[in-house]
């Protein structure tokens, strides 16, 4: 078990250090000077525009070798200093990044963990059983190949603007402040239900599907032969071969978290819900490069941690892990 | 004598597969419209034709047309043709790459294996999306050329893992040994005698490749990072959501290009299980 946890945390910490160095090095070896591309944006004159070069490449810490800037990238990281967000100017990136995250949280934590549970239970029962098959594969199939944003965009516009029972933009009713009355949560829940509902169905889907499919194979697999022959109530060999498919499914977890991120980034920008995905969106149309580098950090940072979990949730749940028989599979 | 037996059994059972066929008529369904598509209309995807801005579909427009006048139609098959590019290409070239790493980690085992997997494992966790979004973010000019290339080259991991432990269990069987003992190079034991017992799973790794690379190529365009020049289906969706389709109740721009994304890649699915079916006697049901 040592041995398994060491070597996770030394992909963890592998990744977070790639995915830093990746987050410095874009910007500054892609085609195109950030500086100059600022500076051509506000159209500053020619005497002026070397004066504003020299001053922002020292403001933005662009004048000192390579290496050190690589260093100094790594000392404000630990500080917490991202930059400063030019289109939120003058907050800090960190200060906006933190204010998106609880939204972001509030969607996918329980949007990942209703549909992953919904989604397996569904899909046991469907296994082998005729009707249930037919009606929730198809579902199942149709609704996990849908583009989570085209599924937003339909709930949206069917159920907030034909049917108008559900608001369509922002986390709050615009014309309440934020406080703790009955009235602003109420708020607050009705604004959140349909990003939720939308991130939900997708997952629920690919859930179900990949459940039946484990299912199916478990059932022909030989231990569920032998107990059968030796006169086993179907439901205790399906209980085996649920134990034994819901393995797969949270390593699958772990594997589609990056997905399920991309969906909820996506799946904010149609309801104009203040996560990280919104403010993506924001940030690239702005051009706010400090706050596209933030949300990347933040995203990798949010997958790394939740990848965590599952290893430990892996662990707790397969047997084998604690009794180090995992080496080959890490 | 049994090999050729073989194949007509494959063949009998495909074509008896109801999953495979509803897939594969689906996708060839689209791929049809994205060829012959562009020839049916005579707008640009990008031009103003319609000077009375959003319309309902009509004769003249068969999908109506967007807020600016745009033919939804015109976006609609040229989009089309976008997404087989990026899947097909795309999704290809995840395969490619994660067949090359599995075989060689699997074939090899020993420090190559542990330094590929380690490889394998980083990409694996970090979410793909976060890094094509930053590069293209600072990307001035991107094409669906470049589009595919950043899906192909951060889509493999999970096909390479797959490989991996089937390769793994592929070459301690004694034909590989005999192999080994006639003295065939590793490159050619991987291609003439490894590969060939996988290609039924090779061809299923690439249908959820292509499908992927759909979806993610959807969501980037989405998201505001899509190609520069060029429609696609994914940029449709936003252009709508920009321009406040949902509002306005210009359902016909929004529909099409999601819908067709979901039924292709629907069909790519059922394709799969399908396949699977077919090449696996277990699941098939009697």
């Amino acid at each position: 078990m040592k041995r398994y946890f060491g070597r996770k945390l030394l992909i963890y910490l592998l990744t977070f250090f790639l995915a830093v160095t990746i987050d410095w090095m874009i910007p500054r070896f892609m085609p195109g000077d950030p500086v100059s591309n600022m500076l051509t944006r506000t159209s500053v004159n020619s005497n002026a525009y070397e004066v504003m070069y020299d001053y922002y490449s020292h403001v933005f810490g662009l004048d000192v070798p390579v290496w050190q800037q690589y260093l100094n990238f790594w000392a404000s990281l630990f500080r917490g200093d991202l930059g400063i967000s030019t289109y939120l100017f003058p907050t800090p990136v960190t200060e906006v990044l933190l204010r998106a995250v609880p939204y972001d949280i509030a969607l996918l934590v329980p949007a990942i963990l209703v549909g992953w549970y919904a989604g397996n239970k569904f899909g046991a029962f469907a296994a082998r059983s005729k009707w249930l098959d037919n009606t929730i594969s198809p579902l199942g199939y149709i609704l996990t190949a849908t583009p989570y944003m085209w599924l937003g965009i339909l709930l949206a516009w069917f159920l907030g603007i034909v049917v108008g029972i559900f608001p369509i933009a922002g986390a709050y009713s615009f014309s309440l402040a934020p406080s703790f009355s009955w009235k602003f949560i109420g708020s607050v829940l009705h604004h959140w239900f349909l990003p939720f509902v939308s991130l939900l169905l997708v997952e629920f889907g690919g859930w179900a599907i990949g459940m039946r499919n484990l299912i199916i194979y478990e059932l022909e697999a030989d231990y569920s032969k032998y107990l059968q022959s030796l006169g086993a109530t179907n439901k205790l060999i399906r209980n085996y071969a649920f134990n034994n498919a819901v393995l797969p499914q949270i390593t699958g977890l772990a594997l589609k978290l990056g997905v399920i991120v991309a969906g909820a980034l996506v799946t904010e920008v149609v309801f104009s819900y203040p996560g990280i995905g919104y403010l993506l969106l924001q940030a690239i149309q702005n051009q706010d490069y400090f706050l596209i580098q933030g949300c990347f950090l933040f995203i990798i940072i949010g997958v790394l941690l939740a990848n965590f979990i599952i290893d430990i949730l892996y662990i707790i749940v397969d047997p084998r892990t604690r009794r180090g028989m995992m080496g080959e599979a890490s | 004598m049994k090999k050729e037996k073989k194949q007509n059994e494959l063949i009998y059972f495909a074509f008896r597969n109801v999953k495979l066929i509803i897939g594969l008529a689906i996708i060839l369904f689209f791929l049809v419209l994205a060829v012959i598509g562009p020839m049916l209309t005579d707008n640009d995807p990008f031009d103003f034709v319609n000077p009375l801005g959003a319309q309902p579909p009509s004769s003249e427009y068969w999908f109506g047309t967007t807020f600016f006048g745009q033919d939804v139609f015109s976006q609609f098959v040229h989009g089309l043709r976008a997404t087989f590019i990026v899947g097909l290409f795309g999704g290809g070239l995840g395969t490619l790459i994660g067949i090359l790493i599995g075989f060689v980690a699997g074939y090899r085992g020993g420090i190559v294996d542990e330094i590929l997997n380690v490889l394998t494992n980083i990409v694996l966790v970090i979410p793909t999306l976060a890094v094509l979004l930053i590069i293209a973010a600072y990307l001035e000019v991107r094409s669906i050329f470049t589009e595919l290339i950043f899906i192909g080259f951060t889509a493999w991991p999970w096909t390479a893992r797959a490989i991996r432990a089937q390769t793994f269990s592929l070459r301690t069987r004694e034909f590989v040994d005999l192999a080994k003992l006639s003295g065939m190079k590793p490159l050619r034991i991987i291609f003439t005698e490894i590969a060939p017992n996988m290609m039924s799973y090779l061809l299923l790794v690439f249908i959820l490749q292509f499908g992927g690379a759909i979806l993610i190529a959807a969501t980037l365009d989405f998201i505001g990072l899509g190609p520069t020049n060029a429609i696609s289906l994914g940029l449709m969706m936003q252009f709508s959501v920009i321009w406040g389709a949902m509002q306005l109740g210009t359902w016909w721009w929004f529909i099409p290009p999601g819908l067709a994304i979901t039924a292709i890649v629907g069909a790519l699915y059922i394709m799969n299980v399908g396949l699977d079916e077919v090449f696996n006697p277990k699941l098939r049901e009697m």
